[in-house]
């Protein structure tokens, strides 16, 4: 199946007239009816084969893209999971969708998620639950669990995803795909539905890592419209593609944490070729991830209550009765840690702790060049695992909340398969703000020399 | 009956007419729009992922007004979410500022005493909402043409102390509002909009009441006065039967002449303030203060006190001849031209103010001269006569004008006298006097 | 915690409407959340500063001018109301308030 090749492989072959747009767009449309029990589209784009016939001299040639439904695409159902926006059409494109637009990149259709992005299973969407498709009775992860699901399935050519405190990463994680999240700053947030406005980070959900790099050069980059994106001039981030790591210091965290000693069998492992790679790897003791799952979770509601605040019915959607269970705990748990007489005692209080953190990576990149972890404390959790506690996501981000509140870069490969479950692990790279390009040489130097990319390994999938 | 004393304090609100809106490029045109619901972008309306990114020339010219006024400019400042729900309010919140205003600890003056500020801040302005009945329902229309316009709040003290006070600092600091050519406050519109916090307390006592109602939803100097006024005797009242007044917001009602509450405040509201995060925060420099006090135009406090100076205008003249920035341009062309031709910018403030000549503003200077002049001939003694003859009564006396430059002010009065008597009638006086002080200054300069 | 502000009161402040079965679960969730925010009130964070931004950027500022590229027209501002009257935007009558 065409739609089964990376993005880099798409647009070789299209170029070399290897395959046609209408042959690539046939067999994705099949894809798309044999798997739509997995529930990944909240919203097909019918027009999708029209957008991409007037593709023919952009960088990515009208291939197809699937988009998190939390980015607004003008003239395209746009609903976050939520039945609040069921009936929402934006009259403008989020400043992502419209350079992947630009680009040449078709939009095949909105990616289900977490209703409003609050959560890591996507099983809280009014939409129903996405399946993950390395092993359906598991749940994807999320937020974007659409997204790195669309992508895991082939129901896409490469994918659009949104982390606040890791949904990139951890349904990357538990899909087996690459997930980048960029330093925050470094694309633009405008037109993407807010949840943490101080932590939400638009990123390309892909096959390959250097997929993800080329994505990532057409989306990010200034906006006038996002007073916080960064004026600093992006890299190319596709030139990081193959640079040696020879060299850099490694420094693995998080491995003392309670509960990982099962794991550590698997993870360790893997972190020999960087060795062989030429790269020094020791262990480093970081500060304790729990601690930012107070300080996430404060600032996430806090910001997220008000940033809910729009939506009463008037302008556009259905009022707030049609809010689902986790949207009211969140907006009323972050109503109530803003409030009178409890500010300080929260958000203030989780703003300082949120200091340490960025103190502490400060601390730990002044030793090395790159911080690895597991992304996620297992593999993908069976489906109905979300409804256990009201604290899940939270929990099961706490090794990627710290570098999600204090805005670094982080990249999610797989590194580590298991042939009875058909689950993966995910390795999360870590570099300093602004320095993408590092943690993409040295994932893409793992996923080269290592075993664990479905599309590198065909024999996996 | 105790004697009671007013403690009131007034939030002037006033929209800045920047070209475009406060966090976003819509047009700033609410009051000349053709249609409602034209000047909107994702921005204004609320849109899912909508993205404020402030005004500089709204920030600039908020700083204006606070150095305008006296006040300090904090060099670190931010912008807070104001968080309360209302169909005018778009995002659920209002982007405002809380606890860093860009400008406060300034002053006021009035005619009946200074009025601290307390503060300046900067914020957003709300959609507007119209009550109607639309197919037999009671409906609210909104338009946002007006959401996200850039509003200045200019918070006092409780200094003002009389009706006539409050309406004194209100007419003031709308005088310097377009005097700085940052708003043009049209009441009728809402172009500035008046709220007083008003109290009273025993004559004598230095405390603070315990309660304050709030005047609120009142257009006009006027009704603002007689609002005060009445308010002040409704609390009495309330006081003397030993009760006190409820916290409440009330309107005025000008038709019955009396204040009616409108909405009763038991708590303050709960607005959950927190920094805007989609909005780095701002840092001035010294240096960038110093430069909008540089471009500060002359306000009307200054200019009066150069007409003085130059042109000997008695403050009731100047008062009037000032109120409007076009008028007193227009007339200090006027009073430069006068001076050239020997007659009293004095009794072209005269003319002017009580309507003794038939002109217009915009006029020429020279049309408006030649009435003056007109005028004074059928006086006794036109200007040019009596400057003729001082000059004469000063080349007499060279040594008394050496005195009077070397700072013996007495001989003036010898001077006086001297041209009055070669006049022989009766003159104004202090139409001499103003045209010896002209002359003596000429001299200096021809020296 | 919730002695001082109740659930009720909170849904009200965050004009979420609640029913009394979702308010006794709410009440629940936001038990187990507060357990795991109240563990922060353990750390040190004496002369520390709040970071509200990671970015540290300042002024950023736009010119006044007017972007005609983004604004709506009339029919894109009210494309998704469910109720419109003569260009306005329709609610049932608000009480007047500030």
């Amino acid at each position: 199946m065409l739609n089964s090749l990376t993005l880099t492989d798409t647009l070789q072959k299209l170029k070399n007239k290897e395959l046609s747009i209408a042959e690539l767009y046939a067999d994705l449309r099949a894809s798309l009816k044999v798997h739509a029990d997995l529930n990944v589209y909240v919203t097909l784009n019918e027009q999708m084969e029209n957008d991409a016939e007037q593709q023919a001299n952009t960088p990515f040639l009208g291939v197809p893209i699937a988009v998190k439904d939390n980015f607004c695409t003008q003239n395209l159902r746009t609903t976050a999971s939520s039945t609040v926006l069921d009936n929402f059409i934006p009259q403008f494109d989020s400043t992502v969708t419209k350079r992947l637009k630009k680009a040449g990149g078709v939009i095949i259709g909105k990616t289900n998620l977490d209703a409003w992005a609050h959560g890591s299973s996507t099983e809280t969407s009014q939409y129903g639950r996405t399946l993950n498709p390395r092993n359906p009775e598991h749940l994807p992860g999320g937020s974007s669990g659409g997204s790195a699901a669309a992508v895991a399935a082939d129901l896409c050519i490469a994918a659009l995803g949104s982390e606040t405190a890791g949904s990139i990463r951890q349904p990357s994680a538990w899909c087996g795909t690459v997930g980048l999240k960029p330093t925050y700053g470094r694309v633009s947030r405008y037109g993407v539905v807010s949840m943490a406005s101080s932590t939400d980070c638009p990123g390309p959900i892909t096959k390959t890592v250097e997929d993800a790099a080329l994505l990532l050069n057409h989306i990010a980059g200034n906006d006038p419209y996002d007073a916080t994106s960064s004026p600093t001039p992006i890299d190319d981030y596709t030139a990081a593609v193959g640079a040696s790591i020879k060299g850099l210091k490694i420094g693995v965290i998080y491995m003392d944490i309670e509960g990982l000693a099962t794991l550590k069998g698997l993870f360790e492992p893997q972190l020999k070729v960087f060795e062989e790679l030429g790269a020094h790897v020791e262990y480093a003791q970081a500060m304790d991830p729990h601690q930012a799952v107070g300080v996430y979770t404060v600032v996430q509601r806090s910001e997220v209550s008000s940033n809910l605040a729009r939506y009463d019915g008037i302008r556009y959607g259905n009022d707030r009765s049609f809010f689902g269970t986790e949207a009211k705990r969140r907006i009323m748990l972050g109503t109530y840690t803003l409030s009178k007489g409890y500010a300080d005692q929260y958000y203030l209080l989780a703003q300082k702790v949120r200091t340490l953190f960025i103190e502490d990576y400060k601390r730990l990149f002044r030793t090395y060049d790159v911080l690895v972890s597991l992304t996620s404390p297992g593999f993908a959790k069976k489906i109905g695992a979300s409804e256990a506690s009201a604290m899940f996501g939270e929990l099961e981000d706490m090794l990627i909340e710290p570098s999600s509140i204090t805005g670094l870069p982080g990249i999610n490969v797989p590194c580590y398969h298991d042939s009875t479950t058909n689950l993966y692990l995910g390795m999360n790279i870590m570099t300093p703000m602004w320095h993408e390009s590092r943690a993409i040489s040295v994932a893409d130097a793992f996923e080269k020399h290592t075993p664990w990319n479905a599309w590198r390994n065909r024999k996996r999938v | 009956m105790t004697a009671y004393q007013l403690v009131c304090g007034m939030e002037v609100h006033a929209e800045l007419k920047t070209a475009s809106k406060m966090f976003c490029g819509c047009k700033n045109d609410p009051f000349h729009a053709a249609q409602p619901n034209i000047y909107t972008c994702p921005v204004c309306l609320g849109m899912p992922g909508g993205l404020p990114v402030a005004n500089k020339k709204a920030i600039e010219w908020t700083i204006k007004l606070g150095l305008a006024l006296n006040c300090k400019i904090h060099l670190f400042s931010h912008f807070d979410r104001k968080n309360y729900f209302y169909p005018d309010l778009p995002k659920g919140y209002q982007i405002s500022q809380y606890d860093q205003p860009l400008c406060y600890d300034g002053n006021l003056e009035t005619e009946y005493g200074t009025v601290r500020i307390r503060r300046i801040h900067l914020e957003e302005d709300t959609a507007k909402l119209q009550h109607k009945t639309v197919n037999g329902k009671q409906v609210s229309l909104i338009d946002f043409n007006r959401s996200s316009v850039p509003l200045v709040e200019v918070v006092t003290e409780p200094d003002i102390i009389s009706p006539v006070h409050a309406k004194a600092y209100c007419k003031s600091l709308r005088q310097i509002l377009r005097f700085l050519d940052i708003a043009d406050c049209d009441m009728e519109q809402g172009g500035m909009r008046l709220e007083a916090n008003v109290s009273l307390r025993s004559a004598g006592q230095t405390e603070l009441p315990s309660y304050k109602t709030e005047l609120k939803n009142i257009n006009s100097f006027r009704f603002m006065e007689k609002a005060v006024a009445y308010e002040m005797e409704r609390q009495a009242h309330e006081l003397d039967t030993g009760q006190t007044p409820i916290q409440e917001t009330r309107g005025w009602n000008d038709a019955k002449g009396e204040t009616f509450s409108q909405r009763v405040k038991e708590d303050a509201e709960d607005y959950r303030y927190f920094p805007d995060p989609d909005l780095p925060p701002l840092h001035f420099t010294e240096e960038d203060i110093n430069k909008i006090d540089s471009e500060l135009p002359e306000l009307p406090a200054q200019l009066k006190a150069r007409w003085r100076t130059a042109y000997d205008i008695e403050p009731k003249y100047a008062e009037v001849l000032t109120e409007e920035k076009e008028t007193a341009e227009w007339v200090e062309h006027i009073f430069a031209l006068a001076k050239t031709q020997h007659v009293l910018p004095a009794t072209v403030a005269n003319a002017l103010v009580n309507k003794k000549i038939a002109v217009q503003i915009g006029d020429a200077p020279s049309t408006v001269l030649a009435a003056v002049v007109q005028l004074s001939q059928t006086d006794d003694v036109s200007d040019a006569q009596i400057s003729e003859v001082v000059q004469i009564v000063l080349a007499e006396n060279p040594a008394l004008v050496e005195q009077y430059m070397a700072g013996k002010t007495q001989v003036f009065g010898f001077l006086m006298g001297q041209t009055q008597k070669k006049l022989g009638k009766k003159v104004n006086p202090q139409q001499v006097r103003a045209m010896i002080e002209i002359q003596l200054q000429l001299y200096n300069h021809k020296k | 915690m919730k002695n001082f502000l109740s659930v009720k009161h909170i849904a009200q402040l965050a004009n979420i409407p609640i029913t009394a079965v979702e308010e006794k679960s709410l009440e629940a969730a936001f038990q187990e959340t507060l357990v795991v925010i109240e563990q922060m009130q353990a750390i040190n964070v004496s002369n520390v500063q709040p970071t509200y931004q990671v970015t540290g950027l300042e002024n950023v500022l736009r010119e006044d001018v007017i972007d005609e590229a983004r604004m709506f027209s009339q029919k894109q501002a009210l494309a998704n109301a469910k109720e419109t009257h003569d260009g306005f935007f329709v609610v049932p009558q608000v009480i007047a308030q500030d």
